[in-house]
């Protein structure tokens, strides 16, 4: 039995704990977020946050999680009631296929988590293991940077109400 | 002795000798400086040799910072005794070298004196420019010269003192620089493997990193290639190719060094990737030479295998942990009958040195921070794991791969490694 | 009640009542009502779309080939309104355009419009999404087909008010007012109104000047799901009782597989069946994790026999060279002309390209009682049906197709392979929906590629320096290697039944394939254009967005520079002196202008601009671009920093829609351009992830994109989805030789660039 803890609900699922997050999420949650894009670690379309930090779900163990925070884009907002970031990227029209996207703002999410007031260099690099095919990285970008500047440093204090409660697991043995 | 206690006394002890040595080597006179950098050479040939130096010493690496601005100077390079910030060696006249002599650029790479006199930290290598040929240094002048010059002030050096006293590098040179080309060799040798030794002995620089440090920063005189530490990752001996689980050959020597990554054994990361990244730009007659003067450091006959009898069998109990995790994490790309294997013809991790040596420390360094991409181009590109992975898991999925596929005795003590290494690479 | 079917990868159900037509299949009742109708053949374009049906070929769009009206347009009796195309959305946003479309001539709000796309049991056959005809051919028959149902509507509620059409008026909320304020809304309306009947060849459009939807840049319907995770692809389906299988593909073209391990791996948790037919290989298991680990597992156990011998990759453009032609004379043109003054020449090569979807091909299946149900993101779900269907040994009747979002595909992917995949499980494990999604590897390794090409130019320039003479020659592999019949599904070809690819064939002009973008759209006094089409194809390739514009457009573009240069003459200016088209010039003007285009400017060291110009397939959009950019020497990297781009795709529906394509267009084809090459050797193809196939990353995005549009109200749909591929490269071209004095002629230009240092 594997728990998982994502956007701040608790599951207990009964899988494979060599199975990488990723289809635990999208098969065992039915949440479709986060996406198969290589399953290489190459392109981010998988891409969420555990414990604060982007991971690639396509290679993360569900067994290596333990009580880390899981947090995906459908814990940001809905389609009704988008987050601040997920509004900038409708503002933006910040899609083309739109495959890549879900990745892009997880990816992103982590950064303004961090810096709330990240420069447009600090976004372009951090955003860099994200690949996008059809050419949007433009609003990508300008969708991030309009986030990040709307974003007061003490909202990103108030900005995880899903993960209260849950603690932060130390990078310890 | 604590190593504070040691760099204390070797620090009087290279204050005296530098006082010794004052007259003779601690001040050096300046050498007029140009009022404009000199006029872009139009000889292609000298220019495409400058080139072809460039990449053989990897200068580019050293001596490019954040800015990205080739040769412009401000990477810092770590060292036991503080951060040394790499200087700018574009034409720019007021903040590069646009100002110096080719008389001046040969004395800082022969004697390690700067144009206007002040003495250079070893950091810069000269004791292995020092053997390059007149011709050479004058073709290097002329390529640095062809640069764009890019006005950036040096970024002042984070000593502990009193080495941030410049004359006690004379000392220093008293004791450890050797002055001038390469002695002829003992016996007769084919013109690769001297032209090998003179590009790795001279510009390649080899043994800075491939050579153990001695407490004053200086190659170990008595153990040559013997391996070293580097920005946090163990540097293979050279004098020990023969201990590969295939033993090196010239052709996958060349091949590792040119394009990254050799089929026999793996890929070139952290502190080498620059290296084969620019040596992959130079002549592949170049590379061979090295190649084959590298591999004559090495005993000829390959050493014995490493006992497997006391290494676990990879299916016990205690490697089920790493083994989940190395199917979700490793086994897409690194199983046998992975894509990366059959179509990508990367090399098995088996053959590796990275899960065949005693410490794990590279090991733990690839998985914790991957290979990363190199802007937009090709790369052998591995994703980094330090934080999907706890410390107990990768010391878990490690302990699995050493025992499945290097099969080696166990590592010791991974998990308090694991810790030790991702906290150095904190700081 | 929000009508937006955008998210939903359930399939409507079909509609026996209404949409009689189909009883006994989509085209044959059509001949029917449409007296003397020929056979209906597919139009000789890249979408294939079903040509006229006779006596309809006047009428506009699509409705040329299904021009009944309900085909497009279904008003219920509660007033809902749904609109079918037989197009896809691929990510281009037209789903929103058709939407605008539709609710301004039918003069509704666009919430109210309900869109279903691609579909073989509900909509019109309209070939595949493909080669720009989106907007041109879908957009402007249902453009036609709702002013004519508004027409229709409004005529019938006069006769029940009792009163002349022209007094009524439509309000919002699709109430149609009378004077009297009497009102009804479309469902009372319909009532009695029988829309299953031709269109006419004109219709009463609204004027554009009153437009209030068409050419707003509404936003998307499909993005908010899309950023939150909501359902919005085939790979998010979810069916009950569905399992989800892997294919195990040959490791080179036609291998045989001598020997696998099934038995062991039928064993494992979860796993369903293994397929196995000759050398196709696949498995089904409960639990998407579970069908991976099986795949590995038949992976390493499998022995394949391999055959492939592909050509040596340095020598390729050679052996192209080699391979036996069919001629095909694109065009020429003759006329007097000053004496030449000086010849140029110049070959140009460009390497085997991959889609590079992100999101690798999936599809899902379900046999039930003898019929299919397919799912999938292919361009073409009527031709995949046929496919299918042949290779199944099944009636397409008795198949049905239905088109769900995938990943961005730019062509001829893998979507109709994994369909095919789909298909053949969903047969062995009848009765279960069977999800099939391709690893990165396949999806890289054996989807069709866009081919390898070689274009040579000569060109004179008289004294005064116009061009005077003009030959061009083009040596390709077919760019269409669609599904022609089910060979061309590569699954089928590892059937111990194989099935065989149809020959191919080039696509005819003016839409071209290899030659598309050919003939020169200057008025250059002389020329000749020649296409060498190379039947043989030692790689696997086909439809790659754009075809061979991308290639001719760089090819011609960058040795028009090389031609200003040689007349002294500025490359803006060149070009104009050689343009009458005055759309072309008004893009050309445009863009030139906000660049900051300066004939005098001084060439900085490693700094460069360089400008380009295209209409796609010298009939649809007009483009013209300038790029600002800085060379590294050192490490033959090229600093994109500022792009300039003016467009004309005649009257704009969206044109925010049409800024994201053509800004995507630029990158795109920018990272085609700099970086991208299949890798492979004479045994296999190489190319098998990012690392082997690189593509532009954040850190070599251009920092500055403006898309100027110039709009056209009330003229034709152009199309914009492959507008900028074509001119793009060369703009990236000449801005390197203006850098560097280095002219690149040998695609991708940033490994040549390095190479030209090293020299």
């Amino acid at each position: 039995m594997v728990t998982l803890t994502v956007n701040g609900v608790k599951h207990d699922l009964d899988i494979d704990p060599s199975m990488p997050l990723l289809y635990a999420l999208r098969n065992h949650l039915q949440l479709n977020g986060a996406k198969y894009g290589c399953g290489l670690g190459q392109c981010g379309a998988c891409t969420v946050i555990v414990d604060g930090k982007p991971v690639f779900s396509c290679l993360t163990p569900v067994s290596s999680v333990g009580s880390r925070p899981v947090r995906t884009v459908e814990g940001l907002g809905t389609p009704q009631q988008p987050s601040p970031l997920q509004q900038a990227f409708i503002d933006k029209q910040a899609a083309q296929c739109g495959y890549c996207i879900a990745g892009m703002i997880m990816r992103a999410q982590a950064l303004l988590d961090e810096r709330p007031g990240a420069t447009e260099a600090e976004i372009r690099e951090h955003m860099q293991p994200n690949l996008c095919r059809c050419g949007t990285h433009m609003r990508i970008v300008s969708a991030i940077v309009a986030a990040s500047q709307a974003l007061p440093k003490r909202q990103a204090d108030n900005d995880a109400p899903a993960l209260a409660g849950a603690s932060r697991q130390e990078n310890q043995a | 002795m604590s190593s504070k206690k040691k760099i204390a006394w070797t620090a009087a002890a290279v204050v005296i000798a530098g006082a010794i040595a004052a007259c003779t080597y601690a001040w050096q006179p300046a050498i007029a400086p140009l009022a404009q950098a000199p006029a872009a050479s139009d000889d292609r040939a000298l220019l495409a040799m400058g080139a072809r130096l460039a990449e053989l010493g990897d200068c580019m690496h050293c001596h490019t910072g954040k800015s990205g601005k080739p040769y412009a100077g401000g990477a810092p390079l770590a060292t036991p005794f503080g951060t040394i910030y790499a200087t700018n060696i574009t034409p720019d006249v007021e903040t590069g070298i646009g100002g110096w002599t080719l008389e001046a650029f040969a004395r800082a790479l022969r004697k390690g004196v700067s144009r206007d006199g002040h003495l250079l930290y070893p950091a810069f290598p000269y004791p292995h420019f020092t053997r390059m040929s007149d011709e050479d240094i004058a073709a290097l002048y002329a390529y640095l010269m062809a640069r764009t010059p890019v006005h950036a002030p040096a970024v002042p050096n984070e000593l502990v003192f009193p080495l941030n006293f410049r004359p006690l590098v004379a000392g220093w040179n008293l004791l450890f620089l050797d002055e001038g080309p390469l002695p002829p060799p003992a016996q007769q040798q084919s013109d690769a493997w001297l032209r090998g030794r003179y590009l790795a002995e001279g510009p390649g620089h080899c043994a800075s990193c491939h050579t153990p440090m001695n407490a004053l920063g200086a190659e170990k005189r008595g153990e040559p290639y013997a391996g070293g530490l580097i920005d946090g990752w163990d540097v293979p001996p050279l004098n020990a190719l023969n201990q590969a689980r295939k033993p090196w050959t010239v052709d996958q020597l060349s091949a590792y060094l040119r394009t990254g990554v050799a089929s026999e054994h793996s890929a070139a990361s952290g502190p080498m990737r620059p290296v084969a990244h620019h040596l992959g730009n130079a002549p592949e007659s170049d590379v061979r030479a090295i190649a084959t003067y590298l591999l004559s450091l090495s005993p000829a006959a390959p050493a014995q295998p490493a006992a497997p009898a006391s290494a676990p069998a990879a299916d016990t109990q205690i490697l089920k942990p790493g083994k989940a995790l190395f199917d979700a994490s490793c086994a897409g790309c690194h199983a046998a009958a992975a894509p990366m294997r059959t179509l990508g013809e990367r090399p098995a991790l088996e053959l590796g040195s990275t899960l065949n040596t005693d410490s794990p420390r590279n090991a733990i360094q690839m998985v914790l921070n991957g290979n990363p991409w190199a802007g937009s181009s090709a790369a052998h590109y591995m994703p980094p794991f330090g934080s999907v992975l706890t410390d107990r898991q990768i010391a878990d999925v490690l302990a699995y791969a050493r025992a499945a596929y290097a099969q080696r005795p166990a590592w010791n003590d991974l998990p308090a490694a694991v810790a030790a290494i991702r906290k150095e690479n904190s700081k | 009640m929000n009508r937006h079917r955008d998210t939903a990868p359930a399939a409507e159900a079909v509609d026996h009542g209404r949409r009689r037509f189909l009883a006994t299949g989509s085209l044959t009742v059509s001949f029917a009502l449409v007296p003397g109708a020929a056979a209906l053949a597919q139009r000789q374009t890249e979408d294939a779309a079903p040509t006229a049906a006779a006596g309809a070929a006047r009428l506009p769009g699509n409705l040329s080939s299904t021009p009944l009206l309900d085909s497009w347009i279904r008003i219920d009796a509660d007033g809902a309104i749904t609109v079918y195309t037989g197009k896809a959305e691929l990510g281009t946003g037209i789903r929103t355009a058709f939407i605008q479309i539709a609710a301004e001539e039918l003069q509704v709000a666009p919430a109210a419009i309900s869109l279903v796309t691609a579909d073989t049991g509900l909509t019109p056959n309209e070939g595949y999404t493909a080669g720009s005809h989106s907007t041109a051919d879908s957009g402007t028959a249902i453009l036609n087909a709702a002013a004519q149902v508004r027409e229709l509507l409004l005529a019938s509620a006069a006769q029940k008010l009792g009163l002349e059409a022209g007094a009524l008026e439509i309000r919002d909320g699709g109430v149609i007012a009378a004077p009297d304020g009497r009102t009804l809304d479309f469902g009372q309306a319909v009532e009695g109104l029988d829309l299953h009947r031709n269109a006419q060849p004109a219709s009463r459009l609204v004027d554009p000047r009153r437009h209030k939807v068409i050419g707003t840049p509404m936003p998307r319907v499909d993005i908010p799901a899309k950023v939150a995770g909501g359902a919005s692809y085939v790979q998010d389906m979810r069916l009950p009782g569905m399992l989800h299988a892997r294919a195990v593909r040959a490791p080179s073209y036609g291998a045989r597989l001598v020997s696998v391990d099934a038995a062991s791996v039928e064993k494992l948790p979860g796993v369903v069946k293994v397929v196995r037919d000759g050398s196709y290989l696949a498995v089904a298991a409960e639990d998407e994790w579970q069908a991976i680990r099986a795949m590995r597992a038949l992976t390493a156990s499998a022995v394949w026999e391999e055959t492939a011998v592909l050509p040596t990759p340095d020598t390729i453009y050679d052996t192209l060279l080699k391979l036996p032609a069919r001629e095909i004379h694109v065009g020429e043109r003759h006329g007097p002309a000053d004496p030449a003054a000086r010849t140029l020449h110049a070959r140009f090569t460009k390497p085997y390209l991959a889609h590079g979807s992100i999101g690798p091909s999936c599809a899902v299946a379900h046999m039930e009682e003898g019929k299919l149900t397919v799912w999938t993101h292919a361009q073409g779900v009527f031709p995949l049906r046929g496919g299918l269907a042949e290779m199944l040994g099944m009636k397409p009747a008795d198949i049905r197709c239905i088109h769900v979002p995938g990943a961005g595909c730019y062509g001829h992917n893998a979507a109709d392979d994994v369909a095919a995949d789909a298909a053949l499980i969903a047969r062995a494990v009848p009765g279960r929906p069977v999800r099939v999604q391709w690893m990165r590897e396949q999806e890289h390794n054996c989807e069709p590629y866009g081919p390898a090409m070689i274009t040579d130019v000569k060109a004179s320039l008289d004294a005064s320096g116009r061009v005077v003479d003009w030959q061009y020659e083009i040596w390709s592999n077919s760019h269409n290697q669609r599904i022609d019949n089910a060979g061309r599904l590569m699954p089928s070809n590892y059937l111990s039944t194989p099935f065989t690819p149809a020959p191919p064939k080039p696509i005819p002009m003016p839409e071209g394939g290899g030659d598309r973008n050919s003939l020169p759209l200057y008025n250059f006094a002389n020329f000749n254009v020649q296409h060498h089409f190379l039947p043989d194809m030692p790689i696997r390739v086909s439809a790659h967005r754009g075809l061979g514009a991308f290639m001719n457009v760089f090819s011609i573009e960058s040795f028009m520079d090389e031609l200003a240069e040689a007349a002294g003459a500025d490359p803006v200016e060149f070009r104009l002196r050689h343009l009458d088209d005055p759309r072309a010039r008004d893009v050309i003007e445009l863009t030139a202008k906000e660049f900051g285009w300066d004939p005098r400017r001084r060439r900085a060291p490693n700094r460069g601009v360089g400008f380009s110009f295209a209409q796609y397939k010298n009939l649809m959009s007009y483009m013209a671009i300038a790029v600002e950019l800085e060379v590294v020497p050192e490490t033959g990297d090229v600093h994109i920093e500022r792009v300039v781009a003016s467009v004309d795709t005649g009257q704009i529906v969206n044109p925010d829609g049409v800024r994201n394509q053509i800004e995507g267009g630029i990158i795109q084809s920018a990272s085609w351009a700099l970086y991208e090459q299949v890798r492979y050797d004479e045994t296999r193809i190489r190319t098998y992830d990012w690392s082997t196939y690189p593509i532009m990353r954040f850190s070599d995005v251009p920092l500055k994109i403006d898309v100027h549009l110039i709009d056209r109200p009330g003229a034709p749909f152009l199309g914009a989805g492959e507008a900028a591929q074509g001119p793009t490269p060369a703009a990236i071209g000449n801005a390197i030789a203006d850098a560097t004095g280095r002219r690149l002629r040998d695609l991708p230009l940033a490994p040549r660039l390095r190479e030209s240092y090293e020299a």
